[in-house]
Parts: C-alpha cells; structure tokens; sequence
C-alpha cells in the first residue's frame, strides 16, 4: 500500500516512556539506574554503543544527557550511571524502582574501538568519567584481539568516591591492568595519592607510538592528562576525549552545545584531542 | 490538430513574455491565494514598525509607508506614491511562521503514579507569504539546512515549509543596513519564489517560479508588460542596487575569523554589547532554542515547550554550576563566528544574508561588518 502525503518522522524531541528496573547507590552521590524501554518495537531496535548517551526525561523537571554505561542486568535493560548534579539527576535518582521515566536516544559518536587495533591501549577515568568508559573496557576484556594490551588509569577524589570498586576487582582478576589514585587518601589507604597526570608520568613502560588513550573526566583533569600524554610523545591524533556542554536537543537542531565548529552532540561527544586541542583551549569558547 | 499546436505554441509564448498585474488588481492575488486555502501573512504598520502579520486584505499593506535604518536607528516615513512594497525589512522575519518563537513539543498527562506522553502533529495550515526579500529568501533557504538536511529533520518545521507559498517582492530601494550584494544573497529574487513580483507605477511585473506560482499566474488578470513597463522595472531593481552601499569581505572569513579567536577586537565589542539578545532575536536564520516544562498549578498536566534562544543569554552555555562563556566578549565572538564561519563548516553555507536587521535593532548601534573589518585590518 502506498500512502500519499508526507510521511510524519517520529518526532526527535519527544521522548519515549521507559522504566527503572533496577537501582544501584554506587558511591556518595552517584547511582545506577537500568532503564528499558516500554514499548516493544523501539527497544528491540535500540543499541547503544559505548560513549554514547540518552536524553533522560522526568517530567515536571527537565532533561538530562546521560552516557550509557553498559547493557543492564536484564537483555533489554541498558545501565546509566549518574550523578547528583541539580534537579534532573537529583529527581532520577530519588524515583522507585518502577517508576516511568522517558529516554530518547541513543545519540552521538562513541569511542572509535577499531582504533585500538594492535595499539597498547590505556583507558584513562577521572571521577564519574568512569561510567562512559565501562562499556569499553568490558569490550576490551570480552575482544582480547581488539587492542595489543589495555591498561586503567584512574583517579578518584577519595577511597570512597571509587565507582565500580567491585568490578574493578574483577576486571583485575580477569588480567586488566588498573592503576589507581585518590586526591585525599583516608585511614587504611595503602594506593597512590595524587592527581590522574601523575599516574600517566609514572606510566613504565610505555611505546608512545604504539599508545591509544581514551580520556574522560571533568575538564581540567583532562586539560592537565593530555598535557602529561603530550609530554610522553604519545601522539594528539590517537587522544580520544569525551567533551560536555549544555544540552537541550541532542540532535543538533537547538544550538546549545557548539564548541567551533563541532555539535558536541551530533559530532561527539567523544572527539579526536587533535582536532578539539585547539577549540577546547581557547579561553570560554 | 494545427489548432491545438498553436495553442501550446501560444500557452508557451504568454508564460515566456514579461506580464503585468495591473496596480488596482493587487487584490486578485489576494484572492487567488484565500481561494486556494492560504492564510496571507504579510507585512503591515504596527506600532511604528512594518512587521509580518496575518492580513485579511490588501488594504492593510503599508501602502505609502517607508523605512529609514541605520545602526542602532529605524523610522517609518511617508512615501510620495502609494507603494505598497516600498519598505525594505523591518524587525520580523518569515522565520515565526516556520519555527514559532513557542511551540508545544509535547503534552504529559500524569496519571496517578504513571504519565502519558502525547505530541500530536499540529493541525497544517497553509500559509501564503507575501513580500519575501531576496535575503529572507535566502534566510529560508539557510534554515532548510538546518532543519531539514540534518540526520533528524525538525517535523514542526517541516510541516510548515511544505505548506508555504512563497509570493516574492523584489526591493526597489535598500536600507543603509544592508548589505545582501556582500553575501551573494539579492537583492534580485532568483530562486525559490512561488510567485516574484517587482512593484512599478503601473503595477506588478510578474515571475513565474514555480508550478504553483504559474496556476496562481494564471487565475490573474495579468496582461503583457510594455517596455515601459519592462524599463521601469529594470529601473526598480537597479536603484536598490545602487543604494547598498555597506560591503562585507567575506574573501576567507572562516579562517579570518577562527585565526583570531583572541583579538583583542573581541574585548572591545565586548565592552559595547549590552548582550541584550535581539540581534539574535530579529536575525532570520538564528535558530537556537530551549526546552522548558510548564505544569499547571496541580502538575497533572504538563507542556514540554521549546521557544527561542540566545547565545547572548549567560545561562545558554550552562554546565557544572558554571557558565562555559560567562562574559559578554565570549558570547559576542560564539554569535559572530558561528554566522560568519563555523555555520559553513556546519551547513555548508553563510548563516548570515545580509539583511542587516541586526544592524538596526542593536540598541548601541553595532554593526557586524564594521567588526569584521576591524579584525580584517589588524589581523593578530
Ligand atoms: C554527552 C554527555 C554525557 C553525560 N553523561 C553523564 C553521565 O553518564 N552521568 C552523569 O551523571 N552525568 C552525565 N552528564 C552530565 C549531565 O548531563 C549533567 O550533570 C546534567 O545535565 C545536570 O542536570 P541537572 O538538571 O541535574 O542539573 P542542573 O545544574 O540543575 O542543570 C540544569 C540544566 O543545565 C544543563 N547542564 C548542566 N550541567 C550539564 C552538563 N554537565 N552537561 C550537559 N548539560 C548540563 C542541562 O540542560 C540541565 O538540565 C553528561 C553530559 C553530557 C553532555
Ligand atoms: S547576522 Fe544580521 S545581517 Fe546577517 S542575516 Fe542575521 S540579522 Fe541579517
Ligand atoms: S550585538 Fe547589539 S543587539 Fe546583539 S546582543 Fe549585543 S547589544 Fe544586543
Ligand atoms: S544539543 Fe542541541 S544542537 Fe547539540
């Protein structure tokens, strides 16, 4: 059957009515929730790949960019990992499990995985920056072919702001190598105390040539990281960051995310350092 | 069969050859437009101003009104015929009637724990405008771009400009603000008109640019224009010519531009811009927006409604309890180099036509082109 007259494209604005199925309380402030998708058809179609993100709804309040931070425990379920930050993620991670929320996505560039082919790979998380790179690093340990070697630098505020602390554990059980640092070290602590930067100048040893980092974490920890990275020789165009800004749309029709010429989100979030550097550290762009 | 050759012959001859909508017969048009279902949107005097309304007949066109602009400056006067497309542009643009300064995305019904989420297409309306510029031709264009050649196209808009006929009105003068010849934009109507009209003493050379605008031609009673006629129009449009007297250099200005990202032309700007938002609000191809919840007083019933934007707002670039450009020379430099530079990157044109409407309606009079050129000649 033919129909005549334009067809009506699903609205990208609107956002589809999902559900909490599981709740996780990670660490002081921050939370787990795996959310689904009500309706049958979209959440069959619905894949997201590691560094992307979803626009989570509550209504009433407002929407927030959330990245995925894995597949949920149920097929079907996809985890989001988020901190308290104001009124959207503070309502997200007080509702009940059950509740209705809404989700639109999944939306932006992700981690480029094939660039780590035959390349040393070193993950490197500041804070809730860990959450958009657990997916990668369970895709690593699940394709050991996918990259020569991975290594996790991560740096936290303190031995109580550690998210994944357990699934750390496993993944270094599993051979990942983890090095590990807090900003303020509290009694017992026996690890590195220190900024993420340090870990990468301590790194021994390490082929610059051979080197893929994948970066997140807030700005100045970045800022400061890819500087050490730089010093090492590790080169700009094998630096993959994740950047944020002020998000309405997430599909490149409101203007707020501009950074130059880039749509953070229809162009990233998850840029090349070589062709960011420039944009990201021109003051306020 | 010889017959019905030189009928083609003659249909083709008469759609070729110049033609004239006699000046009393304005109102046919408006006609031939009711009749197929539009709603006329055109410009009429408003509050001292010549803006863009819904009009329901000729008689509210500004018929013997004209514009006098200038940095920071706009004045209706007298004009000494009866012209009714003799203006240039005021501070309205086409753009409210494809992307509505306010619009509904979607209505929430709670219920009881549960909600319900709706967005029902919005009822089309067809909608005629009369008196499109050649530079607001080429603001539609730009926001086709945008909204419409993206991964996800906006369906509000879409709907929209599917709907519009577009009667077209070429300038016969230009304002002091203008600057269309700079950006290649007009003031010569040349593509993706339904209808152009060029307003002469006689009445109205008429253009053909589409199938729509050729059956609208053909319920009016249009009769073949002499070469007076022919002359006095070729006149028109050259005295809008000659009266642009800004320019912008536009002779590699993305990299003019995105190489000075630390002029100190930006401090100065800075100082000057109240950051006030109408330039953005008046510029036809300015399409930021936000979203916002608005509940009724027992939050059962809530809108999700996207409205206008500025990059000149503090908290447009908002992230972290922070603001990302938190002074005014920062928010100045993202509205000027994503019209003039990075937009090409994105969009593969200019975002700016050269309408000049930003030029007028700054309150401190700042005019983009003079800001340009203060970089071009003192490059850091
Ligand atoms: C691509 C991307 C991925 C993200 N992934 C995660 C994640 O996995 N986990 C997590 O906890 N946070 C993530 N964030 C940050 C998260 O979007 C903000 O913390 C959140 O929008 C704050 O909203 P709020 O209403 O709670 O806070 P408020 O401070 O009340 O924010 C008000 C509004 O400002 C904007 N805003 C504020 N902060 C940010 C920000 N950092 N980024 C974008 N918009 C912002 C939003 O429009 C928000 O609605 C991500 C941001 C981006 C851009
Ligand atoms: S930037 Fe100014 S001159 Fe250019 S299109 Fe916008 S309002 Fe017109
Ligand atoms: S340039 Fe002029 S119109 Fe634009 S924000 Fe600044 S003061 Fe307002
Ligand atoms: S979030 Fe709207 S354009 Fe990127």
């Amino acid at each position: 059957m033919s129909h005549q007259g334009t067809v009506v494209p699903p609205h990208p604005w609107v956002p589809h009515r999902a559900m909490i199925r599981r709740f996780c309380a990670e660490i002081p402030d921050v939370s787990t929730l795996d959310i689904r998708l009500f309706d049958d058809a979209e959440r069959s179609r619905f894949d997201c790949q590691p560094g992307q993100f979803n626009m989570l709804y509550v209504p009433g309040v407002g929407e927030a960019a959330i990245s995925v931070s894995g597949p949920g425990l149920e097929p079907g379920d996809w985890a989001h990992t988020i901190r308290r930050a104001g009124a959207v993620t503070r309502e997200l991670t007080r509702l009940p499990v059950g509740a209705t929320i809404g989700l639109r996505g999944p939306y932006g560039r992700g981690w480029p995985c094939a660039a780590a082919m035959e390349r040393d790979v070193l993950i490197i998380a500041g804070g809730i920056g860990l959450a958009p790179l657990r997916p990668l690093v369970r895709y690593f340990l699940s394709n050991p072919s996918a990259a020569r070697c991975v290594r996790l630098l991560y740096g936290s505020r303190s031995p109580d702001h550690l998210l994944f602390a357990e699934e750390i554990d496993r993944w270094r059980a599993l051979g990942l190598d983890v090095d590990i640092t807090v900003d303020r070290a509290s009694l017992g602590w026996q690890g590195n105390v220190g900024v993420v930067p340090m870990l990468v100048d301590r790194l021994h040893p390490l082929d610059p040539t051979r080197t893929e980092v994948y970066l997140c974490g807030p700005e100045v920890m970045m800022r400061y990281t890819t500087r050490a990275l730089l010093q090492r020789g590790v080169e700009a165009s094998h630096i993959w960051l994740s950047v944020e800004r002020n998000m309405q749309c997430a599909v490149g029709l409101c203007g707020h995310c501009q950074l130059g010429p880039a749509f953070v989100c229809r162009d990233g979030p998850v840029f090349s350092y070589e062709h960011v550097a420039p944009l990201l550290y021109t003051e306020d762009l | 069969m010889t017959n019905r050759v030189t009928t083609t012959q003659e249909t083709k001859a008469t759609t070729d050859a110049v033609r004239l909508l006699p000046r009393d017969r304005l109102a046919d048009l408006f006609h031939a437009l009711t009749a197929r279902g539009y709603q006329v949107i055109g410009p009429r005097v408003d509050q001292g101003a010549i803006i863009y309304d819904q009009l329901t007949s000729v008689e509210e066109l500004p018929r013997g009104w004209t514009d006098e602009q200038g940095p920071g400056y706009y004045r209706l006067k007298r004009r000494e015929d009866d012209d009714a497309f003799g203006y240039v542009v005021g501070p309205h643009s086409w753009k409210r009637y494809l992307f509505p300064p306010l619009v509904t995305l979607a209505r929430i019904e709670r219920d009881g724990e549960d909600w319900h989420i709706e967005s029902q297409p919005e009822s089309p309306v067809k909608r005629a405008f009369l008196g499109v510029r050649a530079c607001e031709l080429a603001a539609i264009a730009v926001q086709d771009r945008v909204f419409l050649s993206q991964a996800y196209v906006d369906p509000i808009y879409q709907a929209r400009r599917e709907s519009v006929c577009l009667i077209a009105a070429n300038c016969t003068q230009a304002a002091a603000t203008c600057f269309c010849t700079s950006m290649d934009t007009g003031p010569r109507c040349r593509s993706g008109f339904d209808l152009a009209i060029t307003e002469i003493a006689a009445g109205y050379i008429v253009e053909v640019g589409s199938e729509l605008g050729a059956s609208l031609a053909a319920d009016l009673p249009l009769r073949p224009a002499s070469p007076e006629d022919q002359a006095d129009g070729e006149a028109a449009r050259a005295r809008a010519v000659a009266q642009i007297e800004r320019t912008l250099d536009t002779h590699d200005i993305r990299a003019l531009l995105m190489n000075n990202l630390d002029h100190p032309q930006w401090d100065d700007v800075g100082q000057r811009c109240l950051s006030c938002t109408n330039c953005t609000m008046v510029c036809p191809t300015c399409f930021c927006c936000s979203v916002t919840e608005v509940g009724d007083l027992t939050e059962q019933h809530i809108e999700r409604q996207r409205q206008w934007d500025s990059c000149f707002h503090p908290d447009f670039s908002y992230i972290n309890g922070g603001q990302v450009r938190g002074q005014v020379r920062s928010r100045y430099r993202q509205w000027l180099t994503h019209k003039l530079a990075t937009w090409i990157d994105q969009f593969d044109v200019s975002g700016c036509v050269g309408c000049g409407r930003c030029i007028t309606w700054c309150p401190v009079g700042i005019d983009l082109t003079e800001e340009v050129a203060a970089i071009r000649g003192n490059p850091s």
